[in-house]
């Protein structure tokens, strides 16, 4: 079924329902480029440019800032300082006062942004930032993890989880072990930067166009910094060119200084960052430090862990509180720990405040677990399968998380059984290790990793959704809601539920951007949830005028609400047909209201922060992947030969759609793992701020054999949207697979019994370095 | 030179003629594209050459065909266009809006998620479209390696290559090629297109002498030839130069000719026009240009702005040194002629006058008993700057190493050779403990820096690595030592 199919005069299904494959809504629009992000918006006339005036020094009291040679710059209209804020300085997500729109007495990373510059073109405003004196005071710097753990620098307080004794576990253990393990941050490159179009209305309003996925807090923290309310900012984003998390909290801050100098100039203004801004001074995934220490039995059952989170947070909150939380949430992935402490600190340092990135903290806690799965194996001379396998959540008592959280939905032993063997695990390891004693030079390694994944926001208030709905006297229909479009598919799959729930084809379904005066208060596009949600929230607005109609009908045509049913484009009442289009138009002459806001909230969760139990999760996703990789031990370069797959997506509201996910999922993932360093110098500046130093996957990074599949027959076991599961975050963790692959094949040459110490991204410096680390430890054994 | 020699630069946007004089010669033509002409399809990604979000197409007339390249707009600056067809996401779908095969394949694929990147990739697609024969995976991952795409993991879009040409008819792209060729041909006059604006000039000289004569007339000027470092200086560095003075249109400078020493390559040869040759004499320095930047820049780049730039992280030096090769420059009328190495006098700076071009490089013609092995470190295979790059040229003697050349680049201020490893090498016999005894001297040739690419510890251990497997490979020809080989191997497969 698809939507070019041929319509027959009584289909028997309509076209563009759930659970069918569609392509992306604007696919015909992305290929001839008719598709319109902010900065093809048609600019309205005499509009100007903003570009940002950048600190150059990661701590320093600012002196003096002269910038008459700024003012003075062709082209040059104004240069805004925090001076002009007339409302609050400040673009916080948390409101937490500390991500100044301006830096004013001191900046606080390279790259913080001191003043903007408008002028008539997006060059000359470009030209005119870099003309600005500024004299610095400096101030010692703190750049890393281990400086801010060192000078007991946060920008929150620690945060503990505990279940049962886990000293007194870890102590009477037959085996114990203590490890620690480095994973860098994660740029998101979206292809898009960030943009904002500001249009001046009338009252001192101002309605903008930005590309975000956080509508209502762009313009919340638009209207703050404009001493306005809420109800003066208007916030549309048709699309999004990606976002990954990128654009949850980063859009404020462009979008506020393009609308502080539309509303003064009274003109439109734009702000679109440039490549490298973009990539200096907004947010990214957090780097960790994980200590660990656990104990386990001979088999390498888990008896007692603990784990030491460190994250570098950046120089201020943003959501790094609930992303290091989410982290603790993920440190135990699929296994049971019988006794458990996940200590949480997050560090305060002199550099970009980080931020959301697909999976929220999830992929850096599970790494944590996986790397200790590993650890176990070598020591034990296991097969790291066996070692995850026998850790997995199981029946009660061994179904509790950290978070005193059952585990009701547990799939991961069907499923990695079932992967194991469609990929040929046992029988690869074999052939590989074999492959090994006969190849000196390069190597190959496999491994197996799950991923559980939890649903829900754990902010628990965040878990609510509305939308819009309004048929139109000629059957069509308009939908709007709080979700953003990223790429994800999120409006095909929430036009879908409608076209299913008035049982008209999707093409009656007219997609339309997200506005805040349409639908307000909502949620970012986040934690996966967007489908779940606002698929949930559109479905009750529809469900509303199937009933209002549905009353109409009964009594016009005098039958019972049991005699109407809503078929393929039309409507069974008592003993005839009407079509849907007619019904709409004679419900309208009777004096039916044709349009409903709906509105959604996650059932079943709650969450105590205090004591860190509760069911912060409506469900999981669950996931596995196999990937084989080779390595050359002479230069540590690597690549994936192949990777399989299999997904849970419950049932899915449309597997093109999150097949997409899953696969771009994988690679954004292995990118991270791999090729993606973000390398700061000693003075604090990101010396990767472009795509010429920062390396996220190409086509040829892709596996030579990749196959991928959605778990079938598996409905989600809760009530969510046509029992489908979230899966725009869990598939990026399947590539953990691929970095546990490459350690698994580094170890092949101490034939498998030492772990390698090979920190994230396995550049092919960090993978020659330990190939040579194994190789001396190995010799000092001899 | 007068005015009466100059012409505007003229092109055909899709099927319309085009006409620019007055217009700022530093304009790209993203830019030209999307304030100007209003054509928002083409997008801005990274502004350097690096996403391929901005690739266009441009065709020109090679013999009765129209030949295709797809370039980075958002580096190549509008007088570049002079000449060509300049083809764009918009032009591709009918009038009927039936959309190109590509752009087909690709909704059909799902090859779009954002859809940001989606119109270069259509319009790279487009190119390859236009080779003969359907594409394989090798050859869909190079011609796709300019542009990054951060949704799709890249499946669904080598799948649309695949499929594109399944239909197998030419498109009315070819349908109206000869159309299309006389259009392009009546647009030269043989005069010099020149473009002036804001007080920056721009020419196009058609001769060597006319080059020549220009930069004597102007001698701080710009030369400018592939652009794809130059573009960046100006969209990076917020530079604005003028004069321009392009070397695409000079006729000497755009022959490849071979006699039986020489391989002589003209300095406004791209690499993807050098690629044949360099392939059928040193297929290993051929791998290497194969992964250097993108189709995109192999398009637009050439050989001689690899070498006039100076860097030390140019990809050509390295095996051209190692090679032996020679450097042609001409100042007015005086030509010379020097050591390729000796042209690198320090970080920066070259032997060369401000007045002075590069005419050609000349290559040694392969020598049967020269193994030439080169091999490129860097964090991501494609498109990636080099970490550390070494070229080994060797000519053995029995078992004595009769001659050995080393050139690293990425491993001092300019691509220099291993002087010390060689002399230790020379004239010993080739076997593993003179290699690794020449390992050690590694550290008296090269003092090599820590920074975002790899540190300097990396840097010195993976040269001397390379030593090694280079003696590998020449002695032990069965065993698998290259990642690149096995990868393009197992996706050959795929
Ligand atoms: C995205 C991207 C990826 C890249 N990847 C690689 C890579 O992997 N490896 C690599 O080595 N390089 C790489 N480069 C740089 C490489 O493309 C350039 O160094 C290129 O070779 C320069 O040639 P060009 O024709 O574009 O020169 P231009 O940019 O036109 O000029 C370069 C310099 O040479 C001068 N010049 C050019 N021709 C002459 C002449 N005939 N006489 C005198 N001076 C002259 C110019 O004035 C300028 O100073 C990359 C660049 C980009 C943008
Ligand atoms: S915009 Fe990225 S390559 Fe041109
Ligand atoms: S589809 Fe989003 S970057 Fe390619």
């Amino acid at each position: 079924m698809n939507l070019h199919s041929a319509a027959t005069a009584e289909p028997t299904t309509i076209r563009g329902g759930v659970h069918n494959t569609l392509a992306h809504d604007s696919a015909a629009k992305h290929a001839t480029g008719a598709a319109i992000y902010v900065d093809d918006i048609p600019e309205p006339a005499g509009t100007l440019h903003a570009a940002p005036g950048l600190s150059a020094r990661a701590r320093a009291r600012i002196k003096n800032i002269d910038l008459s040679n700024v003012r003075a710059a062709p082209g040059v209209v104004l240069v805004l300082t925090a001076a002009d804020i007339p409302g609050t300085n400040d673009v916080s997500p948390i409101g937490a006062g500390d991500d100044p729109l301006f830096a004013t007495e001191e900046v606080e990373f390279h790259g913080q942004v001191l003043f903007a510059v408008i002028a008539e073109s997006h060059e000359a405003a470009r030209r005119a930032t870099r003309l600005a004196k500024i004299e610095y005071e400096e101030l010692p710097a703190l750049l890393t993890v281990d400086d801010a753990l060192r000078t007991q620098s946060f920008v929150l307080p620690e945060h503990v989880m505990k279940r049962g004794d886990p000293v007194s576990a870890i102590t009477h253990a037959p085996h114990r072990m203590k490890g620690q393990f480095r994973l860098g941050g994660q740029e998101h490159f979206y292809l898009e930067g960030q943009a904002s179009l500001a249009v001046p209305m009338e009252d001192g309003d101002v309605l903008v166009h930005c590309s975000t996925q956080h509508p209502s807090e762009v313009q919340h923290n638009v209207a703050h910094v404009l001493g306005r309310p809420n109800n003066a900012v208007t916030v549309e984003c048709r699309r999004m060119g990606g976002g990954f998390g990128g654009k949850e909290t980063q859009g404020s801050q462009w979008a506020a200084i393009a609308a502080l100098a539309a509303v003064k100039l009274k003109r439109p203004v734009k702000c679109r960052l440039d490549r490298d801004d973009d990539m200096i001074a907004t947010g990214k995934r957090h780097d960790f430090r994980i200590d660990y220490e656990v104990g386990y039995d001979d088999q390498g059952r888990i008896l007692g862990i603990s784990f030491d989170h460190a994250a570098r947070c950046g120089y201020s909150a943003d959501l790094s509180g609930a992303i290091a939380d989410r982290a603790m949430f993920h440190a135990d992935n699929g296994y049971f720990f019988e006794a458990v402490q996940i200590r949480s600190r997050r560090c305060k340092t002199n550099t970009v405040s980080n931020t959301a990135f697909r999976g929220f903290g999830g992929p850096q806690g599970m790494l944590g677990i996986e790397e200790v799965m590993d650890a176990i194996a070598r020591e034990r001379g296991l097969d790291p399968l066996d070692v995850r396998r026998i850790n997995l959540y199981g029946d009660a008592p061994r179904n509790v998380t950290p978070y005193h959280m059952q585990v009701e939905d547990n799939i991961l032993p069907e499923l990695i059984t079932q992967i194991e063997e469609s990929s040929a695990y046992r029988r690869r390891r074999q052939e590989i290790t074999q492959w090994n004693r006969q190849n000196a030079y390069l190597k190959k390694g496999i491994a197996l990793t799950p991923v559980k994944f939890g649903i829900s926001f754990t902010t628990t208030h965040l878990n609510q959704a509305g939308a819009l709905v309004h048929v139109y006297t000629d059957g069509s229909v308009h939908l709007n809601h709080g979700g953003t479009e990223m790429g994800q598919g999120l409006f095909i799959k929430v036009a879908q539920v409608v076209a299913e729930e008035f049982q008209i084809d999707l093409d009656q379904v007219k997609i339309t951007p997200t506005n805040t005066g349409k639908v307000p208060n909502t949620s970012a596009t986040a934690a996966s949830s967007g489908s779940d949600m606002n698929g949930m929230a559109a479905q009750a607005a529809a469900r509303k005028i199937k009933q209002r109609l549905t009353e109409f009908a009964a009594e016009k045509y005098k039958v019972t609400a049991e005699d109407i049913a809503f078929l393929p484009n039309r409507v069974r009442i008592g003993n005839q047909e009407v079509p849907f289009r007619d019904l709409v138009k004679q419900a309208y002459m009777g004096r039916v209201s044709l349009s409903a806001t709906g509105y959604y909230r996650t059932p079943k969760i709650h969450y105590d922060r205090e004591t860190a139990s509760g069911r912060p999760f409506l469900y999981f996703a669950y996931g596995a992947a196999v990937s084989e990789v080779m390595i050359d031990t002479l230069t540590g370069e690597h690549t994936l030969l192949r990777v399989d797959i299999l997904h849970d997506a419950g049932k899915s509201l449309n597997p093109a759609i999150d097949l997409g996910q899953v696969e771009g999922g994988f690679i954004q993932g292995m990118g991270w793992l791999t090729s993606e360093e973000l390398w700061f110098d000693e003075q604090g500046r990101l010396r990767t701020h472009a795509p010429s130093t920062y390396k996220i996957p190409t086509c040829s990074d892709r596996p030579a054999d990749f196959r991928m599949q959605l778990l079938e027959n598996n409905p989600n076991r809760e009530e969510t949207i046509h029992r489908s599961k979230a899966v725009g975050e869990p598939p990026l963790m399947l590539a953990i697979s691929a970095f546990r692959a490459i350690s698994d094949a580094i170890a092949s040459i101490a034939n498998y019994r030492i772990l390698p110490r090979l920190d994230a991204p396995a550049t092919p410096e960090r993978v020659l370095f330990a190939i040579e680390e194994l190789q001396a430890r190995m010799e000092a054994a001899e | 030179m007068k005015k009466d020699q100059t012409r505007p630069v003229r092109f055909l946007l899709g099927d319309e003629r085009r006409e620019l004089s007055a217009i700022d010669p530093n304009t790209t033509v993203l830019t030209y594209l999307r304030r100007v002409e209003r054509r928002v399809g083409t997008k801005e990604g990274c502004g350097e050459g690096d996403c391929g979000a901005c690739t266009v197409v441009l065709a020109e007339p090679e013999g009765d065909r129209l030949r295709y390249r797809a370039v980075n707009s958002c580096i190549q600056f509008v007088g570049a266009l002079d000449g060509k067809q300049l083809l764009t996401v918009e032009d591709l779908a009918g009038s009927d809006g039936m959309l190109h095969p590509c752009q087909q394949a690709l909704v059909d694929c799902h090859g779009s998620q954002c859809g940001f990147c989606t119109p270069g990739f259509v319009m790279s697609l487009f190119a390859l479209y236009q080779e003969a024969g359907t594409p394989n995976r090798n050859r869909i991952d190079d011609a796709l390696a300019g542009n990054l795409c951060r949704c799709t993991g890249y499946g669904p879009i080598a799948a649309a290559a695949k499929a594109m040409k399944a239909a197998g008819q030419p498109d009315r792209f070819a349908h109206r090629a000869p159309q299309t060729i006389a259009a392009l041909k009546a647009l030269d006059d043989g005069a010099m297109p020149h473009l002036e604006a804001n007080g920056h000039s721009y020419f196009a000289p058609r001769s060597v002498e006319q080059l020549a004569q220009l930069l004597t007339d102007h001698p701080s000027a710009t030369i400018l030839a592939g652009g794809t470092d130059v573009g960046l200086w100006v969209t990076k560095q917020l530079r604005q130069l003028g004069p321009i003075i392009w070397i695409g249109e000079v006729a000497e400078l755009n022959r490849i000719t071979v006699d039986d020493r020489w391989i002589e390559i003209g300095a406004a040869i791209t690499y993807t026009d050098a690629m044949a040759t360099v392939e059928a004499h040193y297929p290993d320095m051929a791998d290497i240009l194969r992964r250097l930047g993108s189709e995109q820049i192999r398009n637009a780049g050439t050989i001689g702005g690899n070498i006039a730039n100076g860097s030390p992280i140019g990809d050509s030096p390295p095996p051209l040194i190692a090679l032996g090769s020679r450097l042609v420059l001409r100042r007015g009328d005086r030509l010379r002629e020097l050591a390729l190495e000796d042209f690198f006098l320090d970080y920066g700076k070259q032997d060369r006058q401000p007045d002075e071009f590069v005419v050609a490089v000349k290559v040694p013609v392969a020598e049967p008993k020269r193994i030439l092995r080169c091999y490129k470190i860097s964090k991501r295979f494609d498109q990636d700057i080099t970490a550390s790059l070494g070229a080994f040229a060797l000519t053995l003697a029995d078992k004595e190493v009769e001659d050995i050349r080393i050139c690293f680049g990425g491993m001092a201020p300019v691509p220099r050779r291993a002087r010390q490893v060689e002399a230790a090498l020379k004239g010993k016999e080739w076997i593993r403990e003179n290699v690794e005894a020449a390992c050690w001297v590694m550290s008296e040739d090269y003092a090599p820096i820590t920074d975002m690419r790899a540190s300097a510890r990396y840097r010195l251990q993976v040269a001397q690595n390379l030593l090694r497997k280079f003696f590998i490979e020449t002695t032990e020809p069965a065993a698998r030592t290259r990642i690149v080989v096995e990868r393009r191997a197992a996706h050959e497969l795929a």
